[in-house]
């Protein structure tokens, strides 16, 4: 057989157990020995299953080891990585997880599982020096609504319904689990500024500010986007929130940002 | 040599002592002393006690974010270490062209670190869009021995270095098979100028799942070639016909019998830098770093039974 026909038939093989053992693959007798081959399935599976379980910690704790295994499993199954880079592996599993029915009954584990994604990606994001408050507090107040402004490549946002950076909180290592109110959302601000990923809870209206800024659009544009959700945002109070964290490194008075 | 005429032919006619590229850097040279592989969990404690070993190896594929913790640490810690660089993606293997953008985030990480020593595997890991985060066997015949030497020659002229070869741990045999596994890896050596990581766990791991003699193995691996060797430990099953099948977890200490096997080898090839690999149930630093030492240890003792 070819060498590209033989490791098309073991790949096939190796994410569907209802495939045969592909022809020619033999214990030390020379017959075709399945439970050798399974080995290489199951370190496949396996080894994915505790890459997301490493990268999801707290939606593991929520669901337990079987019900994390059987969805990690199901995933993995259906999303083997696309690259050698498996830093980055795991970027669909929120998403698999808002579909997948038996987690229908946790409507905040999609949240929490966003927040531990959007924590990665933070973690592993270019390095970018925050820009300094001094500097920018010689800005004219009357210039903010024009400004453009650059954000830190390891700024995200995730918006929830629910209490979930509070749930991700009690979930992680050192949290204890406890009664929370299911029906206060909560918008949470994730960034790495420095050589730590910092999480914190956000006001109403700066989820949708951030996030339009992240977008790369004008000050104006993103306090529009937040005086939706909130008529009493306070446009100078969070942008000097966003400096002091160190979400901004860069700006522009006019034009593209800096 | 069929197939490999139109192939440039320097790497071809070097004396067994010679390496085909430079070495590297004296200053970047990995010491034969005893290594450990880099783990998260000791980023810390090494940079605040820098503690006396030989190297630290990393996975390639670890470092190849854009940024943040992982660089920062082992930026650090290069500066006060040597450093192998070892790859698990590169798939040598497999019958279709390398990966380019692996190829070049590679030669970036090691223009970057400066690693006295790059390794990969000689096994498959990528087929169709999909990457298989395990290391897959080849068979031993002709079509394979030409697909791993071209994709070696590649590798070695795109980093402009030499690279080592690792034997590779298998659970099965291809009926097809027309090499042993030590006249494969000689051939790949013959025909290419690479070195050998001579993986002593999986030498031992590969002589139990297909009933080879280890020491007759270890006799027959052009062991001339290794410039760097790996430790680690196994995890024992059977087959379906109650056979032992060793597989290779690296979650345990060094196996006594690898040791064994490892001073034999050690007897042929002279100190070499020796890595312990622990990637599962990491323990604690003082334990990993005692199974380092104990590697300089045989390799102190079968140095003086030589003098």
């Amino acid at each position: 057989m070819q060498l590209c026909e033989l490791q098309h038939e073991f790949a096939a093989a190796l994410l569907d157990p209802g495939r045969p053992t592909p022809a020619g693959l033999v214990g030390p007798d020379g017959v075709t020995s399945a439970r050798r081959f399974a080995v290489y399935r199951n370190n496949i599976v396996a080894g994915l299953v505790e890459t997301l379980r490493a990268a999801f910690p707290a939606v593991h704790r929520i669901v337990g080891a079987d019900f994390f295994f059987a969805m990690a499993r199901a995933y993995v199954v259906k999303n083997p990585p696309r690259s050698p880079v498996m830093l980055d592996y795991g970027a669909g599993f929120a998403d698999f997880i808002a579909r997948f029915e038996p987690a229908a009954t946790l409507p905040y584990l999609v949240d929490v599982a966003r927040i531990e994604r959007a924590w990665s990606e933070s973690y592993h994001a270019r390095e970018a020096i925050p820009i300094d408050p001094c500097e920018f507090s010689a800005i004219r107040p009357d210039r903010l609504p024009t400004m453009r402004l650059a954000v830190h490549p390891s700024l995200r946002v995730v918006r929830s319904r629910f209490p979930a950076l509070t749930i991700w909180q009690m979930n992680i290592e050192g949290g204890a689990p406890a009664p929370v109110d299911l029906s206060l959302g909560e918008n949470t601000l994730v960034l790495r500024p420095g050589s730590e990923v910092e999480v914190r809870l956000i006001p109403k209206g700066s989820a949708e500010f951030t996030e339009a800024l992240i977008e790369k659009r004008p000050v104006l544009k993103a306090l529009e986007a937040a005086l939706m959700v909130n008529s009493g945002f306070d446009l100078a109070g969070n942008l000097f929130d966003l400096i002091k964290a160190g979400a901004l490194t860069g700006y522009d008075l006019a034009g593209a940002a800096r | 040599m069929t197939g490999r005429a139109a192939r440039p032919l320097r790497f071809l006619h070097f004396a067994e002592s010679a390496v085909p590229f430079p070495p590297s850097q004296s200053q970047d040279r990995v010491p034969p002393r005893g290594g450990v592989g880099l783990k998260a969990e000791h980023y810390r404690t090494i940079i605040e006690t820098l503690p006396d070993v030989g190297f630290f190896e990393v996975h390639a594929e670890n470092y190849m974010g854009a940024g943040g913790p992982p660089h920062r640490y082992l930026s650090a810690i290069r500066e006060r270490y040597r450093l192998s660089l070892h790859g698990v993606g590169l798939s040598i293997g497999a019958d279709r062209p390398l990966d380019r953008d692996h190829l070049q985030r590679l030669a970036q990480l090691i223009d970057r670190y400066r690693p006295g020593l790059f390794s990969e595997h000689l096994a498959w890991s990528s087929h169709g869009a999909s990457f298989f985060n395990d290391l897959l066997p080849i068979p031993y015949t002709n079509a394979s021995l030409v697909r791993v030497a071209d994709h070696i020659d590649e590798v070695q002229a795109a980093l402009g270095r030499q690279m080592l070869l690792e034997n590779p741990s298998t659970y099965v045999a291809f009926a097809e098979s027309s090499y042993s596994e030590t006249d494969f890896i000689a051939e790949v050596v013959r025909r290419t100028g690479c070195g050998l990581l001579l993986d002593v766990n999986n030498v031992y791991i590969a002589c139990t799942n297909q009933q080879w003699d280890p020491v007759a193995y270890l006799e027959g691996f052009p062991l001339q070639h290794v410039r760097e060797i790996h430790l680690a430990g196994y995890t024992s099953e059977a087959d379906e016909k109650g056979r032992r099948l060793l597989i290779d977890t690296h979650d345990r200490p060094v196996a006594e019998i690898v040791w064994f096997l490892f001073a034999r080898a050690v007897r042929r090839t002279g100190a070499v830098p020796t890595l312990i690999e622990w990637d599962k149930d990491v323990p604690a630093w003082p334990d990993l770093k005692r199974e380092a030492e104990r590697a300089e240890a045989v390799m102190r003792f079968v140095g003086s039974e030589a003098a």
